[in-house]
């Protein structure tokens, strides 16, 4: 598969996830009277559920003598955390929040830096034979 | 306007992380799958760094972090040995159950920065998923702490197991429940803490009773656990592209646990509870009354080159032994003369093998095998019985036919290595101890195995030169 098709079936997953998100949002803003505050949650459910499987399908599909990058790639993406601690950082008034959030944002560095540099590294090492 | 941009840019950073997990089902694809998660993560931090309201003080302290941790991760990814990829992999996950615990402990002490309320009067919808992210990312990191500690030797591989324990575990577990709803029905900083306690023993506790040689699912797990915890943190702050890539690296971490359980035929609970491969399991297993069958048959380095000289079909099973003693490159060299006498070799991987997913095929890579000689079990198994020699080198239980005839074994069951069907087949070994499992490898006593004693890479050194004579 080239990555011209692996683009073009990544644009169609999203735009479904984006289709069921409009629709789960419509049903929401029915619901919205009843209860304002749940909302925003429901999306975010609905938004969680979608990633959830397409993670399934996608992660099925890596083949198992690329297990040890699959854990290096999911290592160094779950330290997108960092956008949580960079928030925090930036935008907090409490020094004590402040300080969190630098700290939050080091450690998720070391893994963000280290996780794609370490997979680089073992991808870097698998080769054809004769190549 | 601000928002609606960078909302776009999560979403496309989003897609980006799914494209770099689609590039993983092929080595050609893979490389390019990385830099698309380098791109998507860097399209992240911009994105974030651009919001309104980000004060010149505040980037300039987010690029410091950024710098620092930065150049440790580089360091550190630079400098790791392959054979010690699944401690730096255990110590990673560690950090992201750290970081969560931290922007969680931000969220709850500025909460207005992240508009889920104000300080002392936190919205109870997002008090549930901060102490769900807090805990998980707790959970996660003393786990972690621990599963590097026993896949780096600074602590035994066996299981530390004492009366009660999972009683104990239970009981903590509730108490945590019980915290959570105090915590959510006041909002009080002091149960927030507690809760974080709680839960670093938990995740203390929960790692020390489970055996080196289950690490691969332990480590899958937290894996699992640290895509959890960015997801509740992703909940508390709403935010889109922390709850999508949560969600993918949960479901890949959990993948991988059951892959790893089923290659061991053994439930995710079995090894939770853990205590396998301890002493006491040891017992319980029919490993004893070895006494009454044909003696073993030890060869030497030469008697084994020469077969292998005028062997047509060789297969190579690796396990963790060849990791151990870093015998990777001269089973290359060994591979490498061997085709160059007409045989044709292969390896044979077995889902288990190593201490990590998928840690054999790095290793071997590493020692420039070529990626399409390397076999999982589904793929080769069939071709044991066509092979001239099965060449074991570092693996034990996962060859033992006695899980597929002896009911009463503890490893009945397991899919296993055919091996046996192999006309010739060498076992290099140091000595005759059990495997992990604590159960008799049967097979060192069949006609056909040839025992080869010593270090893995010795012996195979030592076939090396006898070749090259």
């Amino acid at each position: 598969m080239n990555p011209q098709q692996i683009a073009n079936e990544a644009a169609s997953l999203s735009d479904r996830a984006a289709q069921l998100a409009e629709h789960a949002r419509q049903l929401a803003e029915v619901a919205a009277p009843v209860a304002a505050a749940a909302e925003p949650f429901l999306l975010l459910l609905t938004i969680f559920l979608m990633a959830c499987f397409v993670g399934y399908y996608v992660v099925w599909n890596v083949t198992p003598a690329l297990h040890s990058p699959l854990m290096g790639v999911t290592n160094a993406i779950s330290s997108v955390i960092v956008v949580g601690a960079i928030l925090a950082t930036g935008l907090a008034d409490s020094w004590a929040a402040k300080a969190f959030g630098f700290i939050a944002v080091t450690l998720a560095s070391v893994n963000i830096f280290g996780g794609f540099m370490v997979t680089r590294r073992m991808l870097a090492m698998f080769k054809k034979k004769g190549s | 306007m601000a928002q609606t941009l960078s909302t776009l840019a999560y979403l496309v950073a989003s897609v980006l992380f799914i494209m770099a997990l689609r590039g993983l089902s092929n080595p050609e694809t893979s490389r390019q799958g990385n830099l698309f998660g380098m791109v998507g993560m860097g399209i992240a931090i911009v994105a974030t760094l651009l919001k309104p309201g980000m004060g010149a003080g505040g980037i300039v302290l987010v690029l410091a972090g950024l710098a620092i941790g930065g150049t440790i991760g580089t360091l550190l990814a630079q400098r790791i040995q392959m054979t010690s990829l699944p401690q730096l992999v255990a110590a990673f996950h560690s950090l992201v159950g750290m970081a969560a615990v931290f922007v969680a402990a931000a969220a709850f002490y500025s909460p207005e920065s992240f508009g889920i309320g104000y300080a002392g009067n936190i919205k109870g919808a997002s008090l549930v998923e901060m102490s769900l992210g807090l805990a998980i990312g707790a959970i996660t990191f003393s786990g972690s702490v621990i599963a590097f500690a026993k896949l780096d030797g600074r602590m035994s591989g066996s299981p530390i197991i004492f009366k009660g324990q999972h009683m104990l575990n239970a009981a903590l577990g509730a108490l945590l429940l019980v915290l959570v709803i105090a915590f959510v029905a006041t909002g009080s900083p002091f149960l927030f803490w507690l809760i974080a306690i709680l839960s670093f023993v938990l995740g203390f506790l929960l790692i020390i009773p489970i055996g080196g040689a289950d690490m691969p699912v332990v480590v899958s797990m937290l894996n699992s656990y640290s895509g959890w915890a960015a997801a509740g943190i992703g909940f508390t702050i709403g935010n889109l592209l922390l709850i999508v890539t949560g969600a993918l690296v949960g479901a890949s971490g959990a993948i991988l646990s059951y892959i790893m359980c089923k290659g061991m035929n053994r439930s995710i609970i079995n090894v939770l509870l853990g205590g396998f491969g301890s002493d006491s399991g040891a017992a319980a297993g029919p490993g004893a009354g070895g006494a009454d069958r044909a003696p073993v048959k030890a060869g030497s380095p030469e008697d084994a080159a020469y077969i292998m000289k005028n062997a047509q079909k060789i297969i190579i099973v690796p396990g963790y032994g060849m990791a151990v003693a870093q015998a990777q490159q001269v089973v290359r060299e060994m591979a490498d003369l061997l085709k160059k006498e007409g045989a044709e070799i292969s390896y044979a991987i077995h889902p288990v093998a190593g201490r990590m997913p998928g840690h054999m095929n790095v290793l071997l890579a590493e020692a420039n095998v070529p990626y399409d000689e390397v076999h999982e079990l589904e793929e080769i198994n069939a071709e044991f019985a066509e092979a001239d020699v099965a060449y074991v080198i570092g693996a034990n239980d996962v060859t033992n036919p006695a899980a597929k005839t002896d009911k009463s074994s503890a490893i009945y069951g397991m899919p296993i290595l055919d091996v046996e069907k192999a006309k010739t087949v060498f076992f290099v070994k140091r000595g005759m101890a059990s495997g992990y499992a604590g159960v008799e490898n049967e097979l060192f006593f069949r006609p056909n195995t040839m025992m080869l004693f010593g270090d893995a890479k010795k012996v195979t050194q030592q076939i090396v030169q006898s070749l090259q004579k």
